[in-house]
């Protein structure tokens, strides 16, 4: 029995129940539904403006205290706020740069697909031809060269650079798909063949986007590390870091709070893909045959 | 195709090379035309990609205008630099890699299995700059075990007695080396064991079992033959991966590599540094795929033999 | 009377899945002795290779033999083995021969280093001489020009090849009991006469057992000494093979030999049983044949039938050997009434 052979909404409530049994998930869950909170209630948890300069005389660069648990910056600022602020950053980007690419991805690899043609063939050269170069260098390349940019730009740009895997993917699932039999019959009686495309691809589609936002929040963090990501005075995870990256030892807090930050955001997105990702695995689906219950490992 | 798209990219990006470099007082705008003459960047855009790709077949890549010498010499210096830093990392991270997932896949489900997997997947989930910055915090600062950066003693180097600079340039490379492997090994244990655990249930696994072998010389002798064709193929693919991280690490440890060139040449404007550089990692990055698909095709027999 | 090679005591092997316990291997015991071939039949779906590979104790999770089954071998019970004795008892006193020569081998080492794989693990032979040991094997399965052919990786031979390879390998410690799981159903008609025939010969020659585990009861009949016919888990009939062809007891039985295609036989269609065998995670009470048995009646959907003695070693597990009466009012199977056919 295949996971294709259900309907969708079963398939779906078949997917979250096993899903939610694997402890992992349930764990992973609830961290980043936390981490998302803590981003959206920002203001809520903290008296200090991120970008606001407290006292650049007195309270610069001091070590984590009461006052100040994840101390604060050269430039006087707390860096607790600036960490919780710069999880609505990178969080943000990380959904819109994922939601887009996943989009456009899905958007090819079925037009690819399902054309087929010199439209597929003249796309998967692109495709492949782009995925030979390094994703960090196309966007050093291109970030670098056109100076600095806006959020909104680093997350289209960073969106661009991300969907090629996606595409692939899912113009397997079209070909597949595409030469069964009610497929045909459904071009045949001109209604639109999507309908039957699109759940196939649903379950790899969100493995994927879960553990592309853990990708491109490391994405993101590396390049603002290395000055090309978010410009000052934003603050996002990696910004913060860069921040701190001349004098590593001594303000060692600048380094410390905000990467914990991204190791359980990340940590948590790809504890979640791998359990979907095994809930989605059609060797675990229940047998009926014994006989096959032999070859079961 | 490579090759178009890296030029495209350089050459879309507005600004110019030559004001950029020149932008000192002092410097007229008759100079800098002269200058753009004799670069030929005065020339339409497809008459420079021609002479550029014909350059580039002959090996003449350009001057670089932030190293202040032809791009082959820059690549010259740095690009071994990088290799061996990638090469040593490639090869240590797979063994490394591989033997983790043997080691997870012999008793799949098991206490070793699962906790090797979180530790896996928490390696995974770290920026691969932000694990060199912490290694440097400390065991470079904190514990004063290895130097900060660099890839000699810019001090004592030339003073030292023939194993004195080899030790010194060993502890160059262990921290540098061992962030870069540490992060690699992760993904490629996690390959490899799935790998693994694709062969796990097949026949020929069972029978091995029948003939009497322990399931953990079933999987070392049998399973691990198998599923080691998977991960040659992944070893000819990672070095774009291995690129991006070099880039960081070269960058937190002050290597002067090809990657950290790269970026500062981006920086500066350096076209034909820039172009040169992507080139070069493209370049390796093809002909790493091309061997590993010769290499998978000299070890599995189904292909050899047919 | 010597005591047997190898005895089976209420072997009972559940798989425990999402949808239930499915009792594979429910109650079975048997007994195989010394030189003997001994057949197991049913189809599919019946427990016979379940059967096998409890006998190895080669069941995975969630498949696991129950508490108080007994397998005997060799005067010990294989159940109360550890895993490094067990791994001692198989490929050297007991081997198995699968049914897919093509999957059964691993495709990345030679043939010849397969079969000596068993020689270095059990005899301890060094490389040369497990190679040597291995040619030999190769030759007395009949393999032509062995010495070349030992080198010679599995895709490279024909199906009948791969599984003479399969026999070479299982035979190489001389074993006490052969376990052979549908050998030959894998491989096309001509071929398959030429292996029954070499294991045959071989197993003869060396005094090997063999249990032999088809659904053929035209292979049964050729190659075995005794039958066993098992149905939905259990052993429902056992007899010599010239008893069981002759004087057949169990219903099911009786369908499977009408089932049989016979040359020269004036019946248009193949006589098939109506119905389907139950899910193993819901046995039926009572006879688990009943809703398929022309001969049914009320006791049978009661009264789960034990093993009666028909004598002469002659068992049948049918409330008919109590009340042979109704074997003379068949009627339409249940399953067949339901329109299950």
């Amino acid at each position: 029995m295949s996971a294709r052979a259900t309907r969708a909404t079963s398939f779906g409530a078949l997917l979250l129940a096993r899903t939610w049994r694997d402890p992992r998930s349930r764990v992973a869950s609830v961290v980043l539904a936390l981490v998302a909170l803590a981003a959206l209630l920002a203001p809520l948890l903290t008296p200090y403006d991120p970008a606001a300069q407290l006292d650049i005389v007195r309270l610069r660069s001091l070590a984590p205290s009461l006052a100040h648990p994840f101390g604060t910056d050269p430039y006087s600022r707390d860096v607790l706020t600036r960490v919780l602020f710069g999880a609505r950053v990178s969080l943000s980007i990380a959904f819109a740069a994922v939601a887009l690419s996943i989009s456009f991805g899905i958007l090819v690899g079925v037009v690819a697909g399902y054309v087929g043609g010199m439209v597929d063939v003249v796309l998967m050269r692109l495709v492949d031809a782009a995925l030979a170069i390094p994703r960090l260098l196309l966007i050093i390349a291109v970030v670098a060269l056109w100076g600095s940019l806006s959020v909104a730009s680093l997350t289209v740009l960073i969106a661009g650079v991300g969907w090629f895997t996606v595409s692939r993917l899912v113009r397997a699932e079209t070909l597949v798909v595409r030469d069964r039999d009610y497929v045909v019959a459904a071009r045949a009686l001109g209604t639109s063949p999507w309908r039957h495309v699109l759940p196939n691809v649903v379950g790899p589609g969100i493995v994927n986007a879960t553990l592309a936002v853990g990708n491109v929040i490391l994405l993101e963090a590396g390049l603002s590390y290395l000055g090309i990501g978010v410009r000052p005075p934003t603050a996002s995870w990696g910004s913060i870091i860069q921040d701190g990256a001349e004098r590593v030892s001594d303000l060692w807090w600048l380094t410390v709070f905000p990467g914990l930050a991204i190791v359980v955001t990340v940590f948590a997105c790809n504890a979640l893909g791998d359990a979907l990702r095994d809930a989605l695995d059609p060797r675990q689906l229940p047998l009926s045959a014994s006989e096959d219950l032999v070859h079961r490992p | 195709m490579v090759t178009t798209l890296t030029f495209v990219l350089v050459h879309l990006a507005p600004g110019d090379p030559i004001a950029a470099t020149l932008d000192r007082p002092g410097v007229t705008e008759a100079v800098r035309q002269q200058w753009r003459e004799s670069f030929g960047l005065d020339r339409p855009l497809s008459e420079q990609y021609v002479r550029w790709v014909a350059n580039a077949a002959r090996g003449e890549l350009g001057y670089s205008f932030s190293h202040h010498r032809p791009v082959r010499d820059v690549l010259a210096d740095t690009l071994p630099r990088t290799m061996l830093l990638g090469g040593l990392a490639l090869v240590l991270s797979f063994v490394l890699g591989v033997l983790v997932g043997v080691l997870q896949a012999e008793r799949p489900g098991g206490a070793r299995d699962r906790w090797l997997g979180r530790v896996l997947l928490l390696l995974y989930s770290v920026p691969d700059f932000w694990l060199a910055l912490v290694a440097l915090l400390v065991f470079a600062y904190r514990l004063p075990i290895f130097p900060a950066g660099g890839i000699v003693d810019p001090v004592m180097h030339d003073y030292l007695s023939v194993g004195g600079r080899i030790a010194d340039r060993l502890s160059h490379l262990v921290l540098p080396v061992l962030t870069l492997t540490l992060l690699s090994a992760a993904s490629i244990a996690r390959y490899q064991r799935s790998a693994l655990m694709e062969v796990l249930p097949s026949d020929w696994m069972r029978t091995a079992l029948a003939k009497g072998l322990s399931a953990r010389a079933a999987v070392r002798r049998h399973a691990v033959r198998n599923a080691l064709l998977p991960t040659i193929t992944l070893a000819g693919l990672w070095l774009p991966t291995l690129a991006a991280g070099a880039v960081f690490i070269e960058k937190v440890f002050s290597w002067p590599g090809m990657g950290l060139a790269t970026v500062n040449a981006i920086g500066a404007r350096d076209y034909p540094l820039v172009t040169a550089g992507v080139l070069a990692i493209s370049v390796l990055v093809v002909a790493g795929a091309l061997l590993a698909d010769i290499a998978v095709a000299i070890v599995d027999p189904r292909v050899r033999l047919s | 009377m010597t005591e047997p090679l190898l005895e089976l005591d209420d072997l009972r092997t559940y798989f425990y899945t999402d949808t239930g316990v499915a009792r594979a291997v429910d109650g079975v015991s048997f007994h195989v002795n010394a030189g003997e071939t001994v057949g197991v039949v049913g189809e599919s779906g019946c427990g016979k290779s379940v059967t096998a590979l409890s006998i190895l104790r080669l069941v995975r999770p969630p498949g696991r033999i129950e508490r108080g089954s007994a397998i005997r071998f060799e005067g010990k019970d294989l159940m109360a083995l550890d895993e490094r004795a067990m791994q001692q008892v198989r490929g050297n006193r007991i081997a198995m021969v699968f049914q897919e020569p093509m999957t059964a081998l691993n495709p990345v080492f030679t043939i010849g280093d397969q079969i000596a794989e068993v020689a270095r693990i059990h005899a301890g032979m060094s490389r040369r001489d497990a190679w040597a040991k291995a040619v030999e094997m190769l030759t007395l399965v009949g393999m032509p020009a062995a010495e070349q052919r030992a080198g010679e990786y599995p895709h490279q031979l024909s199906g009948g090849m791969r599984q003479r390879v399969v026999i070479a390998m299982a035979l190489v410690m001389n074993p006490a009991l052969v376990i052979a799981d549908e050998p030959t159903t894998a491989l096309d008609v001509t071929i398959q006469a030429q292996i029954l025939e070499l294991l045959a010969d071989l197993t003869r020659r060396l005094g090997t057992s063999v249990l032999l585990i088809t659904h053929d009861l035209g292979v049964v009949a050729e190659n075995c000494q005794r039958v066993i016919v098992m149905y939905a888990g259990e052993v429902v009939e056992e007899a010599t093979t010239a008893t069981l062809f002759a004087d057949a007891h169990h219903p099911y039985t009786e369908g499977l030999l009408g089932a049989m295609p016979r040359v020269g036989s004036d019946a248009e269609r193949l006589a098939t049983i109506p119905g389907t065998v139950p899910p193993p995670t819901a046995w039926p009470p009572g006879c688990r044949f009943h809703d398929r048995c022309p001969y049914a009646w009320d006791r049978c959907a009661r009264e789960h039938p034990p093993l009666y003695q028909l004598g002469g070693g002659h068992v049948s597990r049918c409330h008919l050997a109590e009340e042979p009466e109704h074997r003379a009012h068949p009627h339409p199977p249940l399953a067949a009434e339901l329109g299950v056919a």
